[in-house]
């Protein structure tokens, strides 16, 4: 049996690699060809070859309570350089209005007093967090990683389904895909110029210093993560070992006198910045959950007092709240004056009365998701739900408007994918990652394209038993050409204020 | 440049490592040398020589009628509750490389995730195949880390604290294998089995070829200065290790406690006269054995236990 498309049936989707008319989508022509000189038990042993890599390597994602391998499937996810220009520029774009928002809602709060989103968005987020209130990042950077979560609909267009700006998770895969797939299938790469995924740690690192405490030029960094017991606990300690920097847990740290310390075999060492992999609820006991023991006492008034610098910044949750979604291309043009680069999927918000008629008695024709559900959890999909689920879900709507958004049901893209040995289509999304310096925002190429596994499945989430394909994008000129995402300057606070903190934003520069 | 900073809890983990892979390691030689006399011999009483391996390794045995190999495998190869045991090593060891992934090199880990992986396999094999397999591959795969750690890690506190590990467990064994082997009197296994498990014999026949008796051996596994498993070596690489770690440089004239004891410990060995030492040796044999103890306990407190000086206190603001 040969690894083909021969017997591949296009689901009613649009299709990464198999055009309408069934032809192969150009980008995709020298890999499937490679793929089609491959018989069907080869590409059966390089995939069963990938996950006993994975497992070896520890590259794991806790589901379900146990710790397995996140699937890497053999067929990779291509993306061409014109296409990823504007994607790119679509996120970045996204991440600088979010930094804005973001800075003017813990302020002046300009975007409310001038009626672009209502201020009881905010005060109704339970993600809104009074103890962030006074914490100045001290280089104006809220977001120092983001990733952005984005499909392709029926039509082919690209569209952001969600931001993630609190502690997006994925990228150790998208650098353990890569290496997986150069040592096992590295045939599919000759000839293609893929650009190179391994630069985030430094980037990352670089941006985590640049958002050191006034003064502090060499500072220590440390990733804080909550325990070996953490479904991501193995990014975690990827990204501190690719950095160099520290891994610690809660019980590590220490702080008193508005210091943050670490305990070392030599006594207390000061950490300057904390690349955090906690939920701002579960940081600081004084502030949050009290029973928290993966934070650090006292942590948010060092942060506070400008002696540690937590990034992602806390409180950033209601920039990625699924309401505030529905308003990220008001505040795009807004913020930056610009026209939004990538489209929402149509969403309705089911505060406004009208909506919420509508949507409640057509409830079986859309998507519900809670507005703070991570991971896919609670979400509805009208379509494939039964008739108790849907009754459930319209008491909740209409119990609790604030706490649910409505969206078409978009079927999203298809990509064929090794299923029992066979290729068959599965849906895919992608979750491009940013970090923002301060000076620019810089896209990693590529990002983590996720694959539901079960057939039909649209909630695609590790999380939800889910895989993922490596994800290439192809330069334009050469191999190593990294032309295209040359990043675009940008800082939320001009330089000039720097040292104060942020002030308000120059208004006259915004209309 | 700044000299890398190594967390407490860390520090910790790197010392168990070392000695958990460094007791299964020894374990395995142990029970391996010990099973192939019983077959060798068959004179050899089975329920006898499985108390003494028991009792090597610290299990008590008095309250059971009748010892058989399988259960001395069961205790001391694959009791996965059991810190003594070669498979409860293995894990303990791999457990605590998850929560140090980023101080170890990636070639460590996956070697002791791998290993750990295998284990369940290789145990079912054990049915086919005869625990010698098995015990074989314990050896392969320590040796293997041991190789990883010294060829991989910078020469940190990080890489002393495993060396460190490995060489106080390295001594502990050694100690506990002379100590059987004394008090076992006329039931004592023949010195080739104790050579074996002590993994000495070639290297002592090297020395010593044609000679066997209780001075020469137990000299050479308690003195002998090339000798990097007898007791003298360990120690010194131990007392080496602790002196190299970083805080100690800076507290003049006053010795780490833990250096102080191993250092003690090795000069009773160093400058005793050699016919007394082995007149005295089980006496000796307990000594070291509680510096072992001693200096563990020490290294803990200075190294580990940051943890008791949390304090709350109320924040000036």
């Amino acid at each position: 049996m040969e690894a083909s498309l021969v017997d591949y049936h296009v689901a009613d989707a649009w299709d990464e690699i198999v055009d309408t008319d069934g032809s192969i989508r150009p980008a995709y022509r020298e890999v499937v060809d490679s793929l089609r000189s491959m018989r069907g038990e080869d590409l059966r042993g390089r995939a069963e070859q990938l996950a006993r890599t994975f497992t070896e390597r520890g590259v794991t994602y806790a589901y379900g309570g146990v710790e397995r391998p996140f699937p890497l499937d053999p067929v990779p996810r291509i993306i061409e350089a014109a296409e990823w220009a504007q994607l790119s520029a679509g996120v970045i774009q996204r991440v600088r209005a979010l930094e804005c928002f973001l800075n003017d809602a813990y302020t002046e709060g300009v975007v409310f007093n001038e009626g672009i989103i209502p201020r009881r968005l905010i005060t109704s987020s339970p993600e809104f967090n009074r103890a962030a209130v006074g914490i100045t990042p001290p280089n104006g950077v809220r977001i120092q990683v983001a990733g952005i979560d984005v499909i392709r609909d029926e039509r082919g267009g690209l569209r952001v389904l969600e931001d993630n700006v609190r502690i997006p998770s994925g990228v150790s895969y998208v650098m353990e895909n890569r290496r997986a797939m150069t040592r096992t299938l590295s045939g599919l790469f000759s000839g293609r110029s893929v650009l190179p995924v391994d630069l985030y740690p430094q980037r990352l690192l670089n941006a985590l210093k640049q958002a050191a405490p006034v003064g502090v030029h060499d500072p220590v960094i440390a990733v804080l993560t909550p325990g070996v017991h953490n479904a991501a606990y193995f990014e975690h300690s990827l990204l501190a070992r690719r950095m160099g920097i520290e891994l610690v847990e809660g019980r590590d740290l220490v702080c008193h006198s508005n210091k943050l310390y670490m305990r070392t075999t030599s006594g207390e060492a000061r950490v300057d910045v904390i690349y955090r992999r906690v939920d701002d609820g579960f940081l600081d006991p004084l502030h949050g959950n009290p029973s928290s023991l993966i934070g650090v006492a006292g942590l948010f008034n060092a942060a506070r007092a400008g002696n540690v610098t937590i990034a992602n910044a806390v409180g950033n949750g209601i920039a990625d709240d699924k309401l505030m979604y529905t308003y990220v291309p008001d505040l795009i043009r807004f913020f930056l004056d610009e026209e939004p680069i990538l489209d929402n999927v149509e969403t309705h918000r089911l505060e406004d009365r009208d909506v919420l008629i509508e949507v409640a008695a057509d409830i079986g024709n859309y998507v519900i998701k809670p507005v703070d559900g991570a991971g896919g959890a609670g979400i509805v999909i009208g379509p494939q739900a039964d008739d108790e689920t849907l009754a459930a879900t319209r008491e909740a709507i209409i119990a609790a408007p604030r706490r649910f958004i409505a969206q078409r049901v978009v079927a999203i893209s298809t990509h064929p994918t090794l299923i029992e040995g066979n290729l068959a289509p599965r849906h895919i999304d992608l979750r491009p990652f940013c970090v923002n310096d301060g000076n620019s925002v810089w896209v990693l190429p590529g990002g983590l394209t996720r694959v539901a596994l079960p057939e039909g499945a649209l909630v695609v989430n590790s999380s939800q038993g889910g895989g993922s394909k490596d994800t290439w994008v192809i330069a334009d000129h050469g191999p190593g050409d990294s032309a295209i995402s040359t990043p675009t300057p940008w800082r939320a606070v001009p330089e000039t204020v720097r040292q104060d903190g942020p002030s308000s934003l120059n208004r006259s520069d915004q209309q | 440049m700044r000299e890398p900073s190594l967390l407490a809890r860390m520090a910790e983990s790197l010392f168990w490592i070392g000695r958990y892979v460094e007791r299964a390691d020894d374990t395995s030689r142990i029970i391996d040398s010990y099973l192939h006399r019983m077959l060798e011999d068959p004179t050899e009483n089975e329920d006898v020589a499985c108390r003494t391996l028991l009792a090597i390794m610290g299990v008590p045995t008095d309250r059971v009628d009748k010892v058989t190999t399988p259960d001395v495998l069961e205790l001391l190869a694959y009791d996965a509750a059991s810190s003594s045991s070669i498979i409860g090593s293995l894990s303990r060891a791999r457990e605590n490389a998850q929560g140090s992934r980023d101080v170890i090199s990636t070639e460590m880990w996956e070697c002791l995730n791998t290993t750990w992986f295998e284990l369940p396999a290789r145990r079912a094999q054990v049915s086919r195949t005869g625990p010698h397999a098995f015990l074989r591959s314990v050896r392969d795969r320590s040796s293997l880390f041991a190789g990883l750690t010294d060829a991989t890690m910078n020469r940190s506190d990080a890489w002393r604290f495993v060396t460190l590990g490995r060489g106080i467990e390295r001594i502990d064994m050694m100690t506990r294998l002379l100590a059987v082997r004394i008090a076992s009197g006329v039931l004592a296994p023949d010195w080739g089995t104790l050579l074996r498990a002590a993994g000495a014999e070639e290297a002592f026949r090297q020395v010593y070829p044609g000679q066997e008796s209780t001075e020469l051996i137990a000299g050479f596994l308690m003195l002998d200065p090339y000798f990097p498993r007898s007791a003298l070596f360990a120690l010194t690489s131990v007392e080496g290790d602790l002196a190299a770690l970083s805080d100690n440089a800076i507290r003049l004239g006053s010795r780490g406690d833990a250096q102080r004891i191993i250092g003690q410990a090795r000069t009773t060995l160093e400058y005793s006269n050699p016919d007394e030492l082995i007149h005295r040796l089980s006496e000796i044999l307990e000594l070291i054995t509680t510096a072992c103890a001693d200096a563990t306990e020490a290294i803990t407190l200075r190294y580990f236990d940051k943890a008791t000086w949390v304090q709350w206190e109320s924040e000036a603001e």
